[in-house]
Formats: structure tokens, sequence, C-alpha cells
């Protein structure tokens, strides 16, 4: 499909989201000498009127759908999704931030521009409907990150972080632009509709089609960390500071997650007896990798990267299925899982102290004693991560293994079902800590809430509760815009 | 408003309450969860009155739609099993209130809380009539009750909550996948609906997917019950867990497990049922004589009774798979006489606890001198615990054994040693406990009961009285009920099944 190079002002209303951002983000970065010699906090304020204006913005386009920029855009209700997911983890990123970056003094307009680019980027992945614009979204995404990990610049082990991420990163983006490459060679286009049509159509030779898209799976399972391509996610994540390894366990992997559903279910879908054996595999591996390598970890940075390599797996079980029922379980799966693994890095990021001092499970001791608020809201994280019901998660994993079971896949769900029973060992040792252990210094030396930590932990509890009682409304929209990803 | 709501969320109600009362009033928590509980027992009597003793069946029942896709439903009815179960758990939460009245002074507010939660999840549990919603009841009773375990009981007790809550978990996500399954099949979690289907035909499972689905829900069960050799997390948690946890861990959330049994893998699963029974059957009789053995050569109380409640437990695997009438009456009495009598060991041993600092049995001595009263009720419980002709446990012990004389008369030799036994195992630490010489500590330490403490233990005895002098007022529901399980389970059952001919209505009744 040539692209047109006409202009339609509809192009721009969908595209807003990702305009609202970016200059935010330039303006943040403008501003910075003006504002400095303010309070501090006001580039937070800034970022979080982007980010809501953004929000209202994504919604608004939603209402004037459909294709721009000559379809290389795709604005459905499956875009508009995912961009609300990761705006809403924009947000919870922000609230814990004032406290925690005004503890390590490093509050600048940085940070906070570097997260809306990052988030711009996203949203661009989110809609993307062409393997070219996904990749600068990607990039857009990845590089803004990549610098976020090492934001610290005095910590050295932020600087490894750093160093790490973009290196595998680079290494990720380069497969799934090898990928791109060869798929173009193949079908002659990069749309990702047209694409399908040719594959339909059988025009395009069956191993060169194996091999392009074998290549993006290992990309997009770099970005997800996916086994066996994990390796860097429990190193960065301890290492960057921990509002960034929040955002990083959510926002990337959400908009990840929403190109591989995209290109899978799209593209992809008609060879889909060929990667389901290939999905189903790199699903087992990442829950049992997560979930047994968390069991022995005592840096609780750490453990949540496992535990998230882990999730990653129980979605990579969705899309095994290769169904809309399936789209639809990953979709939520996705927006609980923003919820509660934020909040539980929220939580991590209160309790750190200056320095980040505190991250090993132990100084969680006694916090249901002196603080028992931020205990019970990571109570709830902790129980949503585990899957008990009442909470998003457990609908969220419900959704995803009834999909794999429409699908046949039994043993796979067995497993997976097992697996979250030894998942939840390493999630109550936290709970342990919590309430049957007396304080120490950690928590001793814990401050007091202050309205915006209070915010930043009661909100995504509060969305987790509402997502495990009253899912129906996300789960029907999510469903809806499953159906409309082909 | 239906009754049955209201006896379901009033304690929900009472907890959120119960989060607002100031820490500082610790006062203020325990008198909140009596008031509650004792509003919610008062309110679930009401159950008595509007169940309708001659209709039998699933009654009050409630159905709203809760989610949309999959489409699952707040369903909750009662029958006439699950309404004792539900008596049960009312009438217990206001005693283990009054026995940690003073026992629990750390952290007052939250353990009344969690003690509210508990008895939502697990009256949640018995009334549940949607798979999924029974599936949340069934997780949510284990959150509190973790806690309660872990933050107040003894020294080991964090490992003990731990095992307790995976073990549980573990079994449970087997049970959440054979509920997918079932919904995936049949589109549909409601419970009076998927039976309607299998007794209409409309719905047959294939003998392997029948007993892969029945081993799904039993092993989940069969943990929580439980049946050996799953019993293992039992003893640690019950001795570990605080005096008011170990009751509804023992009285309540152990019967969970036969009442799922009960309700659930018997008449979905009939012929895989009738195709375990003897494997089951054997297993019930190991853990009914293996507890007691244990139970006998325990130098810690708690652990005594802990035991002690795995024999009794295996009592009500055994009736329940013996597929008669008596078998299953038995069983469902047993489970009520069960939580009466153990939940009065517990509540007592609790008490000697709180005075002598200790559970080794060793420790004690002459404690009849010392607290007669006292004494004298734990005497009744003995009694009540081992078999006494006109207390509880009697009646409910030779329903089963008559049960499972007509389906194997066997079993009954087997199963009557652990009636022995138990006897043995009671009276000795009674011996031990209460008579001989009086200890100084004891004398020292050991002081009668308070008026707090006769009225947690008074209703007990008196339970027990009645329950064994007059189990027609219980019996009835429990019969029409489990006769109806009975048919179900002759529904689309390829072989033979039943060897005992039928008794005569005159005979039944003498038995009872």
């Amino acid at each position: 499909m040539p692209v047109s190079p006409v202009f339609y002002p509809q192009d721009a209303v969908r595209f807003l989201p990702e305009i609202i951002l970016t200059v935010a983000g330039t303006l943040l970065m403008v501003l910075d000498p003006i504002l400095r010699k303010r309070t501090s906090a006001v580039f937070g304020h800034l970022s979080l009127v982007a980010l809501l204006a953004a929000l209202a913005g994504s919604l608004y386009a939603n209402g004037s759908g459909g294709p721009a920029f000559g379809g290389m855009l795709n604005v459905d209700a499956f875009a508009t999704f995912f961009r609300v997911v990761v705006i809403v983890v924009g947000i919870l990123t922000v609230l814990p931030s004032y406290r925690f970056l005004a503890r390590q003094d490093a509050e600048t307009s940085e940070f906070h521009a570097l997260l809306l680019f990052s988030i711009a980027g996203q949203c661009l992945m989110a809609a993307s409907n062409d393997l070219i614009m996904v990749f600068i979204g990607l990039e857009i995404s990845s590089i803004a990150s990549y610098v976020l990990a090492g934001y610290l610049r005095d910590d050295k082990r932020a600087n490894e972080a750093a160093l790490k991420y973009f290196l595998l990163g680079s290494f990720a983006t380069g497969f799934f632009l090898y990928g791109v490459a060869l798929i173009y060679g193949a079908t002659g286009s990069v749309n990702l509709t047209v694409v399908r049509t040719a594959i339909l159509h059988g025009a395009s030779d069956p191993i060169f089609l194996g091999v392009a898209a074998a290549l993006m799976f290992v990309g997009l399972a770099f970005k997800v960390s996916a086994a066996p391509f994990q390796i860097w996610a429990p190193d960065v994540y301890q290492g960057a500071p921990t509002p960034v390894s929040a955002f990083l366990s959510a926002g990337p992997k959400a908009a990840a997650f929403a190109v591989f559903l995209r290109i899978f279910m799209t593209a992809f879908q008609p060879i889909g007896s060929r990667w389901e054996p290939l999905v189903w595999g790199v699903a087992l591996a990442s829950m049992c990798v997560g979930n047994f390598a968390a069991l022995w970890q005592t840096n609780i940075k750490r453990m949540l990267a496992y535990s998230s390599i882990a999730h990653a797996g129980y979605v990579l079980v969705a899309l095994a299925a290769n169904s809309d029922t399936g789209t639809a379980a990953a979709m939520f799966y996705l927006a609980s899982y923003a919820c509660m693994n934020i909040g539980a890095f929220s939580c991590v990021a209160y309790l750190s102290g200056k320095g980040e001092r505190y991250q090993s499970i132990e100084d969680f001791k006694g916090l249901g004693r002196r603080q028992p608020l931020a205990a019970a809201m990571f109570t709830i994280f902790l129980f949503s991560l585990i899957g008990v019901p009442l909470t998003g998660g457990f609908f969220g994993k419900f959704y995803i293994f009834k999909a794999a079971l429409e699908s046949r896949l039994v043993w796979l769900t067995v497993l997976g079902l097992l697996n979250s029973a030894v998942a939840a060992y390493y999630y109550l040792r936290i709970l342990v800590m919590m309430y049957m252990h007396e304080p120490t210094e950690a928590a001793e030396s814990a401050e007091p809430l202050s309205p915006s930590v209070r915010v930043a932990l009661i909100l995504p509890a509060l969305a987790t509760l509402v997502l495990g009682i009253f899912p129906t409304w996300v789960v029907e929209f999510a469903g809806k815009s499953a159906a409309l990803v082909k | 408003m239906n009754l049955l709501v209201s006896v379901l969320f009033l304690p929900l109600a009472a907890f959120f309450l119960a989060l607002f009362i100031p820490r500082s009033s610790p006062h203020g928590s325990r008198m909140w969860a009596l008031v509650a509980s004792l509003l919610t027992f008062v309110t679930s009597l009401g159950l008595l009155g509007w169940f309708d003793r001659s209709a039998g069946g699933e009654q009050l029942a409630i159905d709203v739609p809760w989610i949309a896709s999959p489409e699952i439903h707040f369903a909750i009815s009662v029958n006439g099993v699950s309404l004792w179960l539900v008596l049960l758990c009312t009438f217990l939460t206001p005693i283990c209130v009054l026995i940690s009245w003073n026992y629990i002074k750390d952290r007052a507010k939250e353990f009344y809380a969690f003690l509210l939660l508990l008895e939502f999840g697990l009256t949640g549990v018995f009334l549940a009539q949607d798979l999924f919603l029974f599936y949340v009841f069934w997780e949510v009773s284990l959150v509190p009750m973790y806690f309660l375990v872990g933050i107040w009981g003894h020294d080991r007790r964090i490992y003990a909550a731990v095992k307790f809550f995976l073990y549980t978990f573990a079994g449970s996500v087997l049970m959440l996948a054979a509920i997918i399954y079932l919904y995936n099949k049949t589109s549909t979690f409601s419970y009076p609906a998927i039976i309607d289907m299998l007794s209409s035909g409309k719905l047959t499972f294939g003998a392997t997917e029948q007993m892969v689905l029945f081993l799904a829900f039993f092993i989940a069960f069969a943990i929580k019950v439980p049946l050996f050799p799953l019993h293992t997390w039992l003893p640690d948690a019950h001795v570990e867990a605080p005096s008011a946890g170990s009751v509804m861990l023992a009285s309540v959330m152990l019967k969970m497990g036969t009442y799922g049994i009960l309700h659930f893998c018997l008449p979905m699963f009939p012929s895989a049922a009738r195709t375990c029974a003897p494997w089951i059957a054997v297993l019930a009789i190991i853990g009914i004589i293996y507890g007691a053995l244990v139970a006998m050569v325990q130098p810690n109380m708690k652990k005594l009774v802990a035991y002690s409640s795995v024999s009794h437990l295996g009592f009500v695997v055994l009736g329940i798979f013996t597929f008669t009438q008596q078998g299953l009456d038995g069983a469902v009495y047993q489970m009520l006489n069960h939580g009466i009598s153990t939940g009065a060991l517990f509540a007592i041993v609790g008490l000697l606890y709180e005075r002598r600092h200790s559970l080794d049995i060793v420790d004690y001595g002459g404690v009849a001198t010392a607290a007669p009263w006292l004494s004298t009720l734990f005497l009744v419980t003995t009694l009540a615990s081992i078999g006494l002709p006109t207390l509880n446990n009697f009646v409910g012990e030779f329903l089963v054994l008559q049960g499972t004389a007509l389906a194997n008369f066997t079993w009954t030799v087997y199963a009557s040693i652990g009636v022995i036994l138990s006897a043995c195992y009671m009276l000795w630490l009674y011996q031990r406990v209460f008579y001989g010489e009086v200890k100084d500590e004891v004398r020292a330490h050991v002081p009668d009961l308070n008026l707090r403490e006769y009225a947690a233990i008074v209703p007990l005895v008196l339970m027990m009285v009645w329950m064994g002098v007059y189990s027609q007022s219980f019996l009835p529901p429990v019969g029409q009920n489990t006769a109806r399980i009975i048919q179900q389970t002759n529904v689309n059952v390829p072989y033979r099944v039943q060897i005992a001919p039928p008794l005569s209505g005159t005979e039944v009744a003498r038995a009872r």
C-alpha cells in the first residue's frame, strides 16, 4: 500500500496522545532552567498533567478511530486499550517518584521528560500497523528507557544496569529489524494487513517467512523478558532506580506485548500452527525459570524481576492459545499486571530509603506494625500476584487459562497453574516478613506516608481490586478489541 | 432482603467496620467482634425458621449475575447439610471471640477483623452454588487463616502458616483447572444447572475425563479434610495456631473438604467416585488408625487433639464413600460432632495454656483439684469425643459404622479399632492432665473458669448433650439432602452399585 503524502486533519486527532506527550516532554526540558528555581516538584506536576491530557487524548482519539497516515497507524480499540495502559503506567510511575527522587536529591526535568518520551514511543507501538512504525516506536521507547535505567548517574549499579539494558536491547532491536527486512523481502510490504494477505495467498517462500517470524519473535521475546532471553531483566531491574524498574516491568512490556499480539495475530496468524509450539515452549520456560529462580532471591527487586519473567510466561500462554479469547485474556492480564506490579514496586520505592539502602526482603520485617497502610496495600498487590480471588491478578490468570483450555492446551494449563502455586511461596515470604517479624531498622526508619505516596499505593490497589471484583467492563472492552485485531 | 445474604454479608460488613476502630482501643475491637458475631449467629438462627424441612433440596436461593463474560453468577442457597455447617460456623465465631478475649493482646484489632473475614469466607464456601463463586470463597477463607496462624501463633507459626497456605493453594489450582474445563464444556458455572444436565443426560463424561476431573476436585478437598497421606500440614497448623484459630480450623475449615466431596465430587462424577471408593476407604481407615496411634504418643496436648482430628475425619470420609444412606448421614453428623467436640477440646486446651503457658502434658497434673469445673467440662468433652452413648459422637460413629457394615464389613472391623484407640488416648490424656498429684505450678496458676469462659464452653457442652440425646432435631434435613445426593450418584452409573437391601423406615428410625 503506497503511503499517501496527503495529510488529513483527523490523522492528527488519532495521533493526539503521542503529540501531547512529545510536546510536553520537550517543554519540560526547555522550561527546566526557569522552573528549577521554584520548587522541584513542579516537574512531577507538569508530567502528571501531560499524562492526564494524553489519557484524555487517547480516549478522544478512540472516538474518531480508524487508520491514520495512510494506514501506518491503526487507532482501534486495541490501540486505545494499550495506550491507556501505558499512560496509566506512566501516572503510577510519576506518583511514587516524587518522594523517591527528592530522597535521592535527583529531582530534574530529564527524568520526567524521558518518561514522557518513552511513553510516547509505547503509545506509537500500540497503535502502529506497520512494521516500520513499530520499529520507530520501539526505538523511541527503548532509548528513553536505557537512559532512565542509568538515571542515577553516581550509582554504579544503575550504570551497569543501563549498559546491560542498552547492549542487550540493541541486539534485540537488531533481531527485530532483521525480521522486518526479511518480511519486506518476502512479501514486498511492511504493512501488517498487506503482509497477512500476502501470506494467505501463499505468495512467499515459507522458509524465508519462518526465519523472519523467528527473528521478530526473538526480538520481541527479549523486550518482554521471556526465557531464554530474560538474562538482562534481573540485573536491570535491580540496578535501575526503583520507580524506573516499576516502569520497565510494566510499560515497555505491555507495549511490546501489544506489538507481539498485533504482529502474530494479524500478519502471522495464517501460519499459526508453526509458531504455536514455539510460544508454548517459551511460555513454559519463562514460567519455570521465573518462578524457580525467584524462590532463591534475597533482594526484593531481583525477586520481582524474576516474578515479572514468570508473568510474561503467563501472558505467552494466552498467546499460545492463538484465539480471540486468548488475545483478550492477554490484554486483561497486562492491565491488571501493570497495576499490581507497579504497586509492588512503589512499596519497595517507598521503603528503600536514601541511596536505596533497604532492598533486601529482610528489610520488610515489621512493616505491618510500623506502617500498616503501606503494608496492607503491599498485601493486596502480593495476593494479586499470587492469584488469590477478588484481585485482578486472579481474574487475569483465570481468563488466560480458560483461553488455553479452550484451545486444548491442557498440559500447559496444568503446568502453568502448578507454577503459580510454586510462586505463592516467594510472595508469601514477603508477607511473613511484613507481618510475622518484629520491625528492624528499615521499617523503623520508614518515613511517614506523604500524600503522593499514599495515592501511589492506594490507586493501584483499588484498581487491582476493581479488576478482580468487577472485571466485566474491562473484559468486554478487551474482548471487543481482540476481535478487531485481524 | 434474603436472609442468606444477611447471614453471609454481616461478617463482611463487620470486618470493614472493624478496620475503622482505632488501634488504641483493643477493647472496642473485642466488643465489636463479639456483638457482630452474636448478631450474625442470631440472624443465622432465623434460617432454622425459614428452612422448610418438609421440602428439602436447595432453599432460599438467590441468583444475581455478577460477571457478564464468562457468565458468573452470585448464586447461593442452603440445603439440609450446609444449613448445619453455616450454623456451626456462626455458632463458633462468638465462642472464638470469647476464648481470645484476654489471650490476644497484641494487634487485637487485626485479629478480630481477620476472624470476621474468616467467618465470611467459610459461610460463603458452604452456600455457594456457582463453581467460580465457590472457588472464590474457598481461597478467600485461606487468607485470614494464614494470618491468624502466622501472626498470633506459637513458636513455629511461620512454618505452619506457609505450609498450610501452600498445601491448600497447590491443591486448589488443579480444582480451578477442572472448573474451567467444566465451563468450557457446559458454558455455565452454575452447579444446579450442571447437575440438571447430568441427570437429563445432556452432559456426559468419558471414563478417563471423569476420572481426571474427579481427582482434580478430590485432591483439593482431600488436602483440606485432610485425608491420609495428605494430612501433614494439619498437625503443624493446629498446634501453632492460637486457640481461636485452632477451633475455626478444626471445627469449620476441615469441613470445607468433606462438604466439597459430598456436595460436588459425588453428584458430578458418580462413577469415578465409585471406582475410587475402595482406595479412598482404605486411606480413610489408615487415617483413622494412624491418627489415633500417633495421637497416643504425643507429649503435646494440642498435637494430640490435632491427630485425633485426622482420625475423626477418617470416619467422615469413610462414611461418605460407603454410598449408603446411613453412611452419608453419619458422615454429615460426624462433621458437626467433630466441629463441636474438637472445638471444645481446643478451646479448653487453650484456656489451660493461657493459665499455665505450656502445652506439654508433663507440665500438668491434678488440674481437677485446682479447677474442678474446668475439669468436669473437659471430661464431658472427652467422653463425647470418644463416642460415649448419649453424647454426640456416638450417633455419628454408629451411623458411619452401620453404613460401612452395609458396604463392606471388613472396613467396619478396622474402623472400629479407631473407636477403641480414641478411648485410650483421650482417657490417658485426661488421667495425666487432670488427675494425679497436684503440681505446685498448677495449684498456683490454674484457677477455675470465670464467667466469660463459662459462656464460651457451656454452650458447646450443651450442644454435645443435645446432639447425643435428640439427634432427631438435626438429622431429618440431613437425611433428605444425602438421599438426594445418593440418588444423583446413581444417575448414569454404568454398573451395579448397591449391595445393601433398603432398610425399612422403622429400622432406620431405631438406628438413629
